[in-house]
């Protein structure tokens, strides 16, 4: 058991440490990259991060863990969260390409034809397009494969009709991810079509949603006998669960796969300043043992996460398992925010300029529910992990037309 | 990074998993529960044979000189046994106390029976209710001897020597003393979990033998809880595994409302949320046994974590387990009291979890340590 690189991963470090460097100013130990959190929908901060991306796919440091021929390195897991850490230490832009290159891009390239890879992959590894994901509906969430989006076949085309929702990015995206209904008439899971969709394309409509932080990352999206080509199928008609299903597993992979800091330090900053019945309040036996918690909480994930790499490195297939990082992070997330905003006692409500605990306690439900629910995610892990019985379901054997709904 | 256990320490684990179910069934654990015998000699005698005992001690000193790693797994599984033996005391403690601190000759005196299991050795602090600190202390030792009383001692009835906090001329300081000699005095105690023996040692000029450096027994009572802590704690995640398991298959088997009460989603929920404490003690487990086995500064943080995150995942487990048995886990013939007893006699060896977090946030509280 040790924590030090083996003599491949040394020198792998090495490598990165030394383009980032020449490339990008190192942060000094205290210091978290600036520029994060919101803002991922401006102009001038999507150019700063497509322009980082470009200079790191010109050196193959974009998507290393793609092969090479579109672009990456063919880097193992292990080396991708070396990288991570590396330019992590790095001032850099935040990285608005996650959905693309995270999900859908893998995606492509379990189930995309060949002239998909080869036209559509490049260019979202080096940040030129910009991909989103439009998976969710207002009545299929959760339960994605309610989905109701209508697909119907004319001649070499199809022609979609329907609303998704909360489609992250749709306003600034250049293609998107689409799973639609092509056959009403099948079961829930077998009528479903995957297509990659023109942003551009006529008959689209985006119109931003207002977030309860105030940001505007997320849209609704109409499709108004919308054209797609024949060709943009990803996967086989009525087929498409099968893609789905890859792009959620990614979704989950990576966005469970974090770890890192959740702004543990900054608390314990907060309490030690922060006066609390006029002592610091670091020094309230209550405060000590709530900020115990949170830190036990943290690392018990992130060692987890070194288990899960461990596991990795020794050739290992990412499982269900990692649905423990977001089930376990996001709530974290959201108390110790909030518990930050408690500290500062009554001015805790206060929200001015650079009032980060509140902001995050504002952004942080959105965490609990974006790419599988808190819910969701224990069905999964009670289920696939720990083998328990399914949920007692009302919408299998049937056709998906005769489904009860809201609707009907 | 390599953040696992390697093959043959995973295969050692086996060994000693295999062994324990074939011989130390939770009707072991019961016999000794319900019966006069505070322990089971025949599994102290075998666990000595097999090395468990001195798996950390040196070969030069009678052990098996396997390391802290693999002492870790083996705790593990005397967790997952419920194994009613003095393992924790005279391993954990009353070993790693003469490992951290003792002299040459007092290794060699001790250490061998230790290794093998004649000898059994405990670690005496608390003294009354409430959490013990250095200004608590109230047992002394002058002129090479002892005086006070010593409560509640785990194992302290069939220990043959303990390693004791008390206050002398320079402050507080350890000793060694040898529990069958003149002037100690024992009582059994009841015990919340009768299948691990407490007891009253009362010292009345007992002789005993400075462990350490005059003056500095916080100091090394503080590093030797440490390092008890991550190996309790992999005892403790044993134990709640095995409470997990046991639940998670009555829960397959038990039907109610016609279909299995493990497919109600409301358990499926708790389950799950239990499963993870569970795995996240683990993980702060392991960090804590490679900050011991590496003699990591680092140890002092990760054995709060490791004891805490264990404890808390522990308690849970065994209060879930009974809950969701229903009528049955509250009777004497399951084997669910085990585990709930089992556990908060664990939990309150070496200080509850609350004092860890607390210990947790102190030693953090320097700009440098998080
Ligand atoms: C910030 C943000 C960004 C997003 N970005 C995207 C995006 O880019 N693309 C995209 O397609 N979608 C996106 N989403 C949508 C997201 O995937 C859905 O909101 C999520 O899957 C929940 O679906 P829902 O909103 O329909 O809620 P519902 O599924 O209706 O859930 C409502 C409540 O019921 C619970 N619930 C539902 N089913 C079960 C069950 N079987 N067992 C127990 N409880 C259950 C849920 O946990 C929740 O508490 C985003 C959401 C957010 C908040």
């Amino acid at each position: 058991m040790d924590f030090n690189d083996t003599p491949q991963e040394a020198e792998f470090r090495a490598a990165a440490r030394g383009w980032l460097d020449s490339n990008a100013e190192r942060l000094g130990p205290d210091e978290s990259p600036t520029g994060m959190a919101e803002g991922q929908d401006r102009e001038d901060v999507i150019k700063s991060s497509q322009a980082w991306q470009a200079r790191k796919a010109d050196a193959g440091w974009a998507c290393i863990t793609w092969p090479k021929e579109y672009g990456g390195r063919g880097a193992s897991s292990i080396q991708n969260v070396i990288w991570n850490q590396e330019e992590g230490r790095s001032q850099t832009p935040p990285n608005v390409f996650g959905i693309g290159q995270g999900m859908l891009g893998p995606t492509i390239m379990a189930h995309g034809s060949e002239a998909q890879k080869s036209r559509y992959l490049n260019p979202m590894l080096r940040g030129e397009e910009i991909w989103c994901q439009l998976f969710s509906e207002t009545a299929a969430g959760s339960d994605l494969a309610g989905l109701q989006t209508r697909a119907v076949r004319e001649g070499d085309e199809w022609v979609l009709n329907g609303q998704k929702i909360w489609t992250t990015g749709a306003q600034y995206c250049r293609w998107g991810m689409i799973v639609t209904r092509s056959d009403p008439a099948a079961q829930k899971h077998a009528g479903i079509t995957y297509f990659i969709v023109d942003m551009e394309s006529s008959g689209i409509e985006i119109r931003p949603i207002k977030q309860i932080n105030g940001g505007k990352s997320f849209n609704e999206v109409f499709f108004n006998d919308v054209r797609v080509p024949h060709a943009n199928v990803v996967g086989k008609v009525n087929d498409g669960w099968r893609g789905a299903i890859t792009t959620l597993m990614n979704e989950r992979a990576s966005i469970g796969g974090g770890g890192g800091s959740n702004g543990f330090r900054e608390l314990m900053r907060l309490a030690r300043e922060t006066d609390w019945n006029g002592r610091p309040a670091l020094q309230d036996p209550y405060v000590r043992q709530r900020l115990a918690d949170f830190y036990i909480r943290s690392k018990g994930l992130q060692y987890t996460g070194y288990r899960t790499l461990t596991a990795l490195s020794k050739g290992a297939t990412p499982g269900p398992e990692a649905s423990i990082g977001k089930l376990v992070g996001a709530p974290l997330s959201q108390e110790l925010a909030g518990f930050a905003c408690d500290l500062q006692g009554q001015a805790g409500s206060l929200m001015e300029d650079d009032s980060s605990w509140q902001s995050s306690y504002l952004g942080a439900p959105g965490i609990r529910i974006a790419g599988g629910t808190d819910e969701i995610l224990r069905n999964i892990v009670a289920e696939r992990v720990l083998g328990l019985p399914p949920e007692v379901r009302l919408d299998k054997g049937i056709a998906f037309q005769d489904i009860p709904s809201a609707r009907n | 990074m390599n953040f696992d256990f390697s093959e043959e320490q995973k295969l050692l684990q086996k060994t000693a998993r295999d062994y324990l179910s074939e011989n130390a069934p939770l009707g072991l654990c019961r016999k000794i529960l319900e019966g006069d015998e505070p322990y089971s000699r025949e599994l102290w005698q075998a666990a000595g044979e097999m090395g468990w005992l001195g798996a950390a001690i040196p070969e030069k000193y009678g052990g098996a000189g396997f390391g802290h790693l693999e002492l870790a797994l083996l705790a593990e599984e005397v967790g997952r046994a419920l194994a009613p033996i003095p393992f924790s005391s005279s391993v954990y403690l009353a070993t790693e106390a003469l490992l951290v601190a003792g002299t040459d000759e007092q290794r060699e005196r001790y250490l061998p029976g230790l290794a093998s299991g004649e000898l059994i050795g405990t670690f005496a602090i608390a003294e009354r209710r409430g959490r013990p600190t250095a200004a608590s202390v109230q047992t002394t030792f002058k002129d090479r001897e002892l005086v006070g009383v010593k409560l509640p001692v785990p194992d302290g009835d069939v220990a043959g020597i303990a390693i004791v906090n008390a206050r002398d001329d320079s402050g507080i300081s350890l000793v060694v003393a040898e529990l069958d000699a003149r002037g100690v005095e024992r009582e059994s105690l009841a015990s919340i979990d009768p299948s691990r023996s407490l007891a009253r040692l009362s010292f009345q000029g007992a002789r005993a033998e400075l462990l350490g450096a005059p003056g500095k027994g916080q100091e090394l009572a503080d590093s030797i809880l440490d390092r008890a802590a991550v190996l309790m704690a992999f005892e403790q995640v044993g134990a709640a595994t095995r409470a997990f398991e046991l639940t998670k298959d009555f829960m397959m088997e038990r039907y109610a409302f016609g279909r299995p009460i493990a497919s109600f989603q409301a358990l499926k929920h708790r389950l799950a949320d239990l499963y993870v404490k569970i795995e996240l003690a683990r993980s702060n487990s392991y960090y804590g046994a490679w900050a011991l086995s590496s003699e990591s500064a680092e140890l002092p943080v990760a054995a709060c974590g490791a004891r805490a995150s264990a404890s808390d995942a522990f308690e849970l487990a065994s209060q879930e387990m009974i809950q969701l048995h229903g009528g049955v886990g509250y009777t004497w013939e399951y084997d669910c009291h085990l585990f709930y007893r089992r556990a908060k006699l664990l939990g309150l060896a070496l200080g509850n979890a609350s004092e860890w977090r607390d210990k947790l946030i102190e030693r953090l509280d320097h700009p440098s340590a998080v």
